[in-house]
């Protein structure tokens, strides 16, 4: 008897979890890593440690011995003051026993929206450029995404008219993601309300990861959810990664219908049963006294935006101005490069990294993604040599305009004589 | 104060080597405008004085600090303010507050030595009118001052790329 020594494993791999591209992101990482003096503009996530408050009541927590399960819901006490919080912020009103869910981060929030939605077939419209789990988890649970594309000109966002354009008879979810990672666009409520609209006559089902609403500095952050008839049909994603610098905690929420909170509390029953007790009691004490110290935060965010903005245009390359998140996401195709030459490049010539656009889908390409959750010393150092690769590739920066001689007009009739 | 002021001084506090043209573009606003603000911060003596915080012991540098809590009496028309000023005139006392409680003033001095510093107490400040006791804490270690803590070992631990 002879036993077959097995090489490839990879024909036993459900083919839908096989044929899932892995992550452009991935491919650069090792890149960088083995770069020496670095300065990563690269960072999806706070530069920020927790606030020490948070942390300290995490210790105390752990000294009290809250070291068990939690109900599968999440600490209704949590539940509780996120319900509050969401009613304070944008009115709408969420029943914390039974419309809230705790989850591990959005991102088993997403996994289980899609989860809980799609059967095979179903189509995801999703905007592009965005974050990287949204198209992957819909095709593990069955659904094919379907992209609507936008570019700089439009400012990143999608409009009612292209949500419509892209509907099919198999369309059953738009997913919104605004602020947008990685290009910082913003919608205003007009666009919004119309997209409202279109959801709502096509039966659509609204899944709107809020994950950067806080940190909106262009006009105020809509939640999706509190537009006239979309509480029911939105699903909610949002947590405490971004706005209270909480990423390694794993604590976010979904905000919904009763019915599908009961329907994704059955699969996060069964597959997470709950999120840790550790972080819960952290996002609790983040709730409850972490909001002067996360408008601190935000407003750091501001001040390093304006000054991104205007490196890139002293730069003389072409990025619109980010309303939202933490990123920019300027245009380096005037460079000749594509998007992942040129980060490769840069990162080899001066050791800076960025993100690839391409990253975060098709449409990205042309334009790399730039975060400034970084001290403004990085900041300003990484942009000096940026500028130095831009101009080895012959990019002129914005010449200084001289002033403008404002002409006088011909002075006539009766004011002459005054 | 309006907010551009705040601003200002926050980011100033934070770093006072920041222009008045770096400040203009984090916040947005036209380069003479913060300066004019700052002018007149200056002016009006609101902005008092910029400082550079040395940690002089990583430099082996010897500096011996202490608290001296101060009880004095309170003399007719300037209450506590005439014997303060008599102290803080010292270039020695670093810095000094006018305290609630069981004394009435924190003064912190610094010194190459005990011995000085004790010297400065004993001859000067404990011999002045109005007087009563002091009490001398020789400083141990500093953590923080501030606003900054001395050796902090919470650097940027994050992956160098994440989505
Ligand atoms: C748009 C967006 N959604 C979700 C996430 C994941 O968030 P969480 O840490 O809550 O899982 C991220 C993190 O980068 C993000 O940028």
């Amino acid at each position: 008897m002879t036993t077959m020594i097995r090489t490839d494993w990879s024909e036993k791999i459900n083919p839908t979890v096989r044929d899932i591209p892995p992550s452009g992101i991935r491919r650069f990482f090792d890149l960088v890593t083995e770069t020496k003096g670095v300065i990563s503009l690269g960072v999806g996530e706070p530069d920020f440690v927790t606030p020490w408050h948070v942390r300290e009541a995490c210790i105390y927590s752990l000294e009290k011995g809250y070291t068990m399960y939690t109900s599968n819901s999440g600490l209704l006490e949590l539940r509780e003051a996120v319900a509050a919080d969401l009613e304070k912020t944008y009115r709408v009103k969420y029943n914390p026993r039974t419309q809230l869910l705790i989850t591990v981060g959005v991102s088993e929030g997403l996994d289980l929206c899609m989860r809980t939605l799609l059967q095979p077939g179903d189509e995801v419209l999703i905007p592009e450029p965005s974050y990287v789990s949204y198209a992957p988890c819909a095709v593990l649970a069955g659904g094919v995404p379907v992209f609507m594309s936008t570019g700089m000109e439009e400012s990143f966002r999608i409009t009612a008219d292209l949500v419509q354009r892209s509907i099919t008879p198999r369309t059953k979810v738009l997913l919104m993601c605004y602020p947008n990672n990685p290009t910082g666009a913003v919608m205003d409520r007009d666009e919004l309300e119309k997209i409202a609209e279109v959801a709502v006559a096509h039966d659509l089902i609204v899944i709107s990861d809020e994950i950067y609403d806080r940190l909106t500095y262009i006009g105020q952050h809509t939640c999706m959810a509190a537009l006239p008839g979309m509480k029911e049909r939105t699903l909610l994603l949002n947590g405490f990664s971004k706005a209270y610098a909480m990423t390694g905690w794993r604590v976010g929420y979904v905000a919904g219908n009763a019915d599908f909170i009961a329907a994704m509390t059955k699969i996060h029953q069964y597959s997470m049963l709950c999120a840790p007790i550790t972080g819960q009691m952290a996002a609790l004490e983040a709730l409850k006294n972490g909001q002067p110290g996360m408008r601190r935060m935000v407003e750091h965010y501001n001040r390093r935006r304006n000054v991104v903005v205007q490196a890139f245009r002293d730069m003389g390359l072409p990025c619109f101005e980010p309303g939202g998140a933490f990123y920019a996401f300027p245009q380096i195709s005037v460079t000749g490069l594509s998007c992942e030459n040129f980060a490769e490049e840069l990162l080899k010539e001066e050791q800076v990294a960025v993100v690839p656009g391409n990253a975060f889908g098709q449409s990205g390409e042309g334009f790399v993604r730039v975060s400034y959750a970084a001290s403004l010393d990085d900041l300003s150092e990484a942009f000096r040599r940026m500028g130095r690769f831009v101009r080895r590739r012959g990019v002129r920066s914005r010449v200084i305009s001289a002033p403008i001689k404002i002409q006088r007009p011909e002075r006539e009739g009766i004011s002459q004589s005054l | 104060m309006d907010d551009l002021t705040r601003q200002i001084l926050e980011l100033l506090e934070d770093n006072a080597r920041l222009t008045a043209k770096e400040i203009s573009v984090m916040l947005n606003v036209d380069a003479a405008e913060v300066q004019s603000v700052i002018k007149s911060l200056e002016d009006k003596k609101v902005i008092l004085k910029y400082l550079t915080l040395v940690n002089y012991e990583k430099l082996g540098e010897e500096k011996v600090s202490a608290l001296i809590e101060v009880r004095i009496t309170p003399q007719r028309d300037v209450g506590f303010d005439g014997v303060a000023e008599r102290i803080y005139r010292f270039p020695e006392v670093r810095s000094m507050r006018l305290m609630s409680g069981t004394y009435d003033l924190a003064v912190f001095v610094e010194g190459r030595s005990m011995k000085e510093i004790s010297h400065f107490v004993s001859t000067r400040l404990s011999t002045i009118e109005g007087v009563i006791s002091t009490t001398t804490h020789f400083v141990l270690k500093a953590y923080k001052q501030d606003g900054v803590i001395m050796e902090d070992g919470e650097e940027d631990r994050r992956l160098m790329i994440s989505p």
